[in-house]
């Protein structure tokens, strides 16, 4: 019998061994496949429980990370919701991440290269693991000016530095609350996403990196800028100003706003034509300079450049083979041109920065869980969109619009503002209404755009105030 | 009349052995101390301090613990000394584990705002201490495991009843599909758990006395002996009722434990490897007709088969299972720390998935070990054992040890095709654990009559005799 009780604690051996095996094959071997296997919410879970770092304004966190009795360890916090959705975006559960949750993903989580140290550190000192911090270029007084100056209108607005490319304002309306969505209660984030996207308005939507509109009048800078660079045109330039102009090939006759001649006898310099943004005297130049250079001009102020902030942003459309009439239209920022605020801050900034573009960025520094600076973003330029001479000849007409024209609305006392209003034709709804400007005319330190989508009304009376709120925050 | 004190204090008796007590005090002590820290490790892992009540359970844990070693010392002096710590090691680590899994439990409850789930480990740890106490009453109880050989008949008939119990109507409940519960009032019971002691005793009895007969080889085939059809009745009946139990209580686990269990002991028994084949060849058959006959059993097969194509509805188990192993890997998230509690039936059929996660390849390798230690102990008890009885029924106790672990870990592993049986020890599951507990006493009562010195006739002329022999 001992024989036979022997022989059959070798068959328990064999299917011990079996079982080891079998849970060395998939404890080791196929772990990291179970582990990235679709499906597995473990995955998730496990991203909940680590401690995310923290999105900062200033010393200020606009996302944190807040511990929580549940089954996720960390909810996600953010202090002021919809005034700084637009930057932050939201982590969500069941939607993934958008916004710089999403761009800086790795950072936020600690698994970016610059953090490996720290995450050594973490590990042997056997604390939890813990993400790096990304500091925002937004400027706190200025994101709230620009949001408050929404103030509920569907809209927004970009603001730049112009010497560094970094983003002072990115503010929209309607917003939405990342908070509902980073929650824990999937139901509620389902629920309230389906509210956001059953919104005609879209408060999901990336109004000023993403959002485009035909950018009507404030384009007119960009034609007075291929102008100027064109060499055929000086700021006192006489160009024809008429009370009409026909369309060439067509008998569609173009009017200007107020009804009447731009100047005396129909006549004016293109710094007038921009002061009083003469709709006929800028379609007469944009055929004039044709729709190449136009476009050129465009693409050198970063239309057609996808740029990411680190999210991507929507690039500027000029269109591609505009016949005569339609080009004569780019010429007053219709037809297919199409601008989002980012775009048009960027080309106020670059008018005020020497013609010099610089690249949007909205990531100023990342620091370690520590609060340690581990990287800086350093600004980079795009290009040279005009000379420094252009520039300054472009500045000045535009201070002239703001003191003396239809900017007035943007004039700020004791400051030199340079500014341009746009009111573009959507088709049938309410006009889209614009006010793009830089402050100081003479050491620019903020360009902004705004954009009221619908508002009807014109860009000197409802976007300049909130353009002129946003540069006062910064100036002050 | 102090001379024959002074005699047996000089002279051990024949065969004196040592008893080992302290040996099994001492790793009851590390035992406690091991699921103490443990039970620490998941308070302070999940709550930032020690679990409520912690002292308590730390003293009750104690006491079941001291109970037990005092029971044996008295009652089993000379009992293996390995068994019992081993068992109480894997029932301490089983309650940490369903105490974390009530945390999880209580945390999401929260989270949904739900009300609070009643916590699974207080009844658990009431449990472990009437475990204890069924251990100390079979102590008392069964004096000498030869004398249960009288039983053999009525062992039979109180397994058969205990098994097809849950058949009546009206007192079995059937619970995720398996009817293998009575119900009385609110307390449920699993009288299959029991009745495997029931059928091993009768097992052992009947083999005592037929072993001669079934081991008569009628023929040989391709050098294999083979029983006498005649005898094969009882293996064939042993099928029968496996099936049955497939059939009408939908338990796949049971009929297999019983069946292994039937073979095992007829082959030790008859020591003809002609009744291993056999039962292989039936265990194929039943196999295949379980798998034509019966759909659930089919749909586990095609489970095992491929689970991740049944990932979302009745794969979901076991793919959890095999996540949750997998986030485990090599060294475990560490008590507390990972999400065994994904996996339906967390403390019960997966306790050894979550011990997979937390406590790693490591960990689980340990927890498996210990069933070796356990079996092997339980099985040198068997070798050891001077009669047929006692080892036939010590090899039973071992063998279902070994086979319930080996069933419950390889279905959690896709290794074999899942079934629902608990983690012996481990497991949550009042029934299942005193059961454990008395099938850990009669081993310990078996190893305590083999290893016990034969009596000593004390009359003073002996002790004189015995004195001068030394």
């Amino acid at each position: 019998m001992t024989r036979s009780i022997i022989r059959l604690s070798g068959v328990l051996a064999v299917l011990l061994i079996a079982l080891l095996a079998n849970l060395t094959y998939i404890q080791w071997f196929k772990a990291d496949d179970y582990r990235s296997a679709a499906g597995n919410s473990r995955a998730v879970l496990e991203e909940y429980s680590r401690e995310r770092g923290p999105i900062l304004v200033g010393r200020e966190a606009v996302a944190e990370s807040v511990e929580t009795e549940g089954e996720l360890k960390y909810l996600r916090n953010y202090p002021q919701g919809e005034l700084y959705a637009p930057a932050t975006g939201f982590y969500s559960q069941v939607y993934g991440a958008t916004g710089i949750e999403k761009a800086e993903n790795k950072v936020l989580s600690g698994v970016d290269d610059r953090l490996l140290f720290d995450r050594l550190q973490q590990l042997f000192a056997g604390r939890d693991p813990q993400g790096g911090a990304v500091t925002l270029t937004l400027d706190a007084a200025a994101q709230q000016a620009a949001f408050s100056g929404l103030a509920g209108r569907p809209g927004a607005v970009a603001a730049l530095d112009p010497k560094t490319g970094e983003i002072l304002a990115l503010a929209q309306s309607p917003s939405f609350d990342p908070n509902e969505l980073s929650s824990h209660r999937s139901k509620q984030i389902r629920d309230y996403y389906r509210v956001l996207t059953e919104d005609p308005e879209e408060p999901l939507l990336n109004r000023p990196l993403a959002a485009v509109d035909p950018p009507g009048s404030v384009f007119k800078v960009v034609v007075a800028a291929a102008a100027l660079e064109s060499g055929r045109f000086t700021p006192q330039t006489v160009i024809p100003g008429p009370r009409t102009y026909t369309l060439p090939g067509t008998d569609v006759e173009l009017n200007n706003a107020s009804r009447t001649e731009c100047g005396p006898k129909g006549k004016v310099t293109l710094t007038e034509a921009l002061v009083v943004s003469c709709n006929t005297a800028f379609a007469w130049l944009a055929d004039q300079l044709g729709d190449d250079a136009i476009r050129e001009q465009a693409e050198r102020f970063g239309f057609g450049t996808s740029f990411d902030v680190p999210m991507p942003a929507a690039a500027g459309r000029y269109p591609d083979n505009p016949d005569a009439a339609q080009t004569a239209l780019t010429g007053i920022g219709q037809y297919e041109v199409r601008a989002s605020a980012l775009n048009m801050a960027q080309v106020a900034a670059a008018v005020a920065h020497s013609g010099s573009v610089m690249e949007p960025n909205l990531v100023k520094e990342i620091s370690s869980p520590d609060l340690r600076v581990l990287d800086t973003t350093t600004p980079s330029t795009f290009g040279q969109a005009l000379s420094p001479q252009h520039a300054a000849e472009l500045t000045s007409m535009m201070v002239q619009t703001v003191e003396r024209g239809t900017a007035s609305g943007g004039a700020i006392p004791g400051v030199r503002v340079a500014g341009k209003t746009g009111t573009a034709e959507t088709g049938n709804s309410p006009d889209t209404v614009w006010f793009m400007s830089f402050a100081p005319a003479e050491n620019p330190q903020v360009a902004v755009a705004v954009v009221l989508q619908g508002a009807g009304g014109s860009g000197g009376s409802l976007a300049a105030p909130i353009a002129r709120a946003v540069m006062e925050a910064v100036l002050n | 009349m102090s001379a024959p004190a002074a005699a047996d204090a000089a002279a051990p008796a024949r065969n004196e052995q040592p008893t080992r007590r302290g040996q099994e005090l001492l790793l009851l002590v590390f035992g406690w101390f091991l699921g103490s820290v443990a039970l620490a490790i998941v308070g302070l892992a999940t709550q930032d301090g020690l679990p409520p009540r912690f002292w308590t359970a730390l003293a009750v844990l104690a006491g079941a613990a001291l109970v037990a070693h005092a029971a044996v010392r008295v009652l089993a002096p000379y009992a293996e000394p390995v068994m019992l710590p081993t068992a109480y090691l894997l029932n301490y680590l089983g309650l940490v584990m369903i105490y974390r899994l009530d945390v999880a439990a209580s945390r999401r409850a929260a989270e949904n705002g739900s009300p609070a789930p009643t916590p699974e480990v207080i009844g658990q740890l009431t449990w472990t201490v009437l475990g204890v106490v069924l251990l100390v009453l079979t102590l008392l109880i069964v004096r000498d495991h030869r004398k249960l050989q009288r039983y053999t008949y009525l062992s039979l008939v109180a397994g058969a009843v205990l098994l097809l119990l849950p058949l009546v109507p009206g007192l079995g409940t059937t619970i995720n599909g398996a009817r293998l519960w009575i119900s009385v009032g609110p307390f449920s019971f699993q009288p299959g758990e029991l009745a495997k002691i029931a059928l091993a005793i009768f097992l052992a009895g009947y083999l005592t006395i037929h072993r001669d007969s079934l081991a008569i080889v009628r023929s040989k085939i391709a050098g294999i002996s083979l029983p006498r059809v005649r005898d094969l009745g009882p293996l064939l009946a042993a099928w029968l009722l496996a099936l049955a139990i497939m059939a009408f209580e939908t338990d796949l686990g049971t009929a297999a434990i019983f069946f292994g269990m039937f073979v095992a002991m007829v082959y030790v028994a008859t020591q003809r490897r002609g009744w291993l084949i056999l039962g292989a060849l039936l265990l194929l058959v039943g196999g295949f007709l379980a798998y034509f006959l019966f759909g659930h059993v089919r749909t586990r097969v095609q489970i095992w088969l491929d689970p991740f194509a049944y990932a979302n509805d009745q794969g979901y188990q076991i793919v959890q299972s095999l996540y949750g192993l997998a986030n485990g890997g090599l060294l475990g998230t560490g008590w507390g720390q990972g999400y065994p509690q994904l996996v339906p039936f967390a403390s019960s059929d997966f306790i050894l998935a979550a011990f997979g996660e937390e406590l790693g390849l490591t960990g689980i390798f340990a927890v498996l070990l210990l069933y070796a230690i356990l079996v092997q102990r339980g099985l040198r008890t068997a070798v050891a054992c001077r009669d047929v009885f006692g080892r036939l029924l010590a090899t039973g106790l071992a063998f279902v040890f070994a086979l319930q672990v080996f069933i419950v870990a390889g279905g959690i592993t896709k290794l074999i095709p899942l079934t629902g049986l608990t983690t012996p020890f481990l497991s949550a599951g009042g029934s299942a654990l005193i059961a454990n507990w008395i099938m850990i006493a009669l081993l310990l009562r078996i190893s305590d009559i083999t290893r016990r010195p034969d009596p000593v006739v004390t009359s003073p002329d002996q002790a004189l005799t015995q004195v001068v022999r030394l």
